[in-house]
């Protein structure tokens, strides 16, 4: 029976076909390329607006996370995503998504239990383990100091 | 006689008629190339309701009620509805038919649930348990994206080995009164549970294709019969990947299926303008693929002869999270017009 599974394993491997990796990395890089350079756009703008530097980078994060949500809500963000991958996946606007589009699917099972329970099912883990491994990272650099 | 043959399988004694279907898909269905033969195609998934769980009840009140208004036969004289769905619970089909005043048997069979559905009407009505029997089985793209899988909006990507919920519900009622061009079931082959260890959530094709193969060998055998019986063999939703797998499979024992094997996952899209990678899955793709396209090919004697083979992945959410293999079942169910 184990020698069946692992000789239909074989056969399944060579009948599925694989996602073009190429032709993926290719649209993540030029896809999330724009969105940095959208980004770029924003900051330099508000610099033009008398902003000092700090303050710019964190009115850019807010403006395209806010981009992030409207394009989620107009039902936008998961067509780019389709063509995108990683591309919309990894900037902050695609965290935005992952926020905002449990949100609005769990809406129906109401404020308490859909929308504010759910809302983290997919950022949620991005957040525990981002800030546990701030932390780990924070008592390196205080061990290192 | 006996009924039962071989391992698996039943042959009737007196074939059961299906003597009417109804369909009803959604607006993607109807966008794809057995669009003219569905009954009803809804303009928008939600069908007027405020979430696509009401929405998948709606569809099936409704193309049940369509079924019997169809067959001309009174509410009261239908013995029984056997249903399922995908959802938890089984709430897409309960749900739905509370207000019927009809008894109900609720099943669950994954996707297969329709052949399962199918094969329990037939051997009530054939062992004079019931005279006319309702059977039904839905899904909904919507409300399955968001129990399986991710919210709708989440900008993913989907694997080339992935297939795609078809919503909708179709409907037929079996009966031993025999009305004039009505297809009978003449046979039914019952699956076993098959797991070759697949674990890929997003290969449900591989995962079934298996248990397909099986249901459909023993079918032979038992009947001693061949694949060159049929006009068509068609299974549920395996899809090209899963169909691919089972020709494999039927070559490796010198059986030739490419002939007139096809599968349903397969017919109800069109792979290349649709996004819908290795084809359509869920209840609702065998269901409606039979109810409103094969029903009326066999009732216009373009095909007479098919074995409907709906497949099934046994899986959960909570199964696959806990890295569970992803275990298939499959129904084959005889129709013939004789």
């Amino acid at each position: 029976m184990q020698n069946n599974k692992s000789k239909y394993q074989k056969m399944v491997e060579k009948s599925s076909p694989n996602t073009n990796l190429f032709l993926n990395c290719l649209n993540a890089f030029w896809s999330g390329g724009l969105i940095c350079v959208i980004g770029q756009f924003i900051t330099n703008s508000l610099l033009n607006f008398g902003c000092d530097l700090e303050i710019s980078r964190t009115l850019t994060s807010i403006i395209l996370i806010f981009i992030g949500i409207l394009l989620t809500g107009f039902g936008i963000y998961d067509e780019i995503g389709k063509i995108a991958g990683a591309g919309s996946v990894v900037p902050i606007t695609g965290f935005a998504n992952s926020v905002a589009a449990p949100a609005l699917e769990f809406k129906k099972e109401g404020f308490i239990f859909g929308v504010g329970a759910k809302m983290f099912i997919i950022a949620g883990p991005v957040i525990v383990y981002s800030t546990l491994t701030s932390v780990l990272v924070g008592i390196i650099y205080y061990l290192s100091k | 006689m006996s009924k039962h043959c071989g391992r698996q399988s039943i042959r009737f004694e007196n074939p059961i008629a299906i003597i009417t279907s109804a369909s009803t898909v959604g607006p993607k269905e109807g966008e794809g190339p057995l669009a003219e033969y569905f009954d009803t195609i809804l303009p928008d998934s939600l069908c007027g309701e405020d979430s696509w769980e009401k929405a998948e009840s709606k569809i099936v009140k409704d193309t049940f009620e369509a079924a019997i208004a169809k067959s001309k036969i009174p509410i009261e004289n239908i013995d029984y509805v056997i249903s399922g769905d995908l959802l938890n619970q089984n709430s897409g089909s309960t749900f739905a038919i509370r207000n019927f005043s009809i008894p109900f048997w609720g099943i669950f069979g994954a996707c297969s649930t329709f052949g399962e559905g199918i094969s329990l009407g037939a051997i009530m009505i054939d062992g004079g348990f019931a005279n006319n029997i309702l059977v039904g089985a839905s899904s909904h793209f919507c409300a399955s994206e968001k129990q399986f899988r991710f919210p709708l909006e989440l900008g993913t990507q989907r694997t080339p080995t992935s297939t795609w919920t078809v919503t909708g519900q179709g409907s037929i009622i079996l009966s031993n009164d025999i009305r004039e061009n009505c297809p009978r079931i003449t046979a039914i082959t019952t699956g076993k549970v098959i797991d070759m260890g697949i674990t890929d959530v997003n290969n449900m094709g591989a995962a079934m294709a298996p248990a397909a193969f099986d249901t459909i060998y023993n079918h032979f055998t038992d009947l001693a019969i061949g694949p060159e019986y049929y006009d068509l063999i068609i299974t549920g939703d395996l899809g090209y990947v899963g169909h691919d797998l089972v020709l494999q499979m039927f070559g490796e024992k010198n059986i030739d299926l490419e002939k007139n094997y096809s599968d349903c996952g397969m017919l109800i899209f069109d792979k290349n303008s649709q996004g819908t990678n290795s084809g359509g899955s869920g209840c609702a793709c065998s269901a409606v693929t039979f109810a409103g396209y094969l029903y009326k090919k066999l009732q216009q004697h373009q095909l007479n002869k098919i074995l409907f083979v709906p497949t099934g992945a046994l899986m959960s959410q909570i199964s696959a999270q806990q890295g569970e293999t992803i275990p298939g079942i499959a129904y084959a169910v005889a129709i013939e017009n004789l």
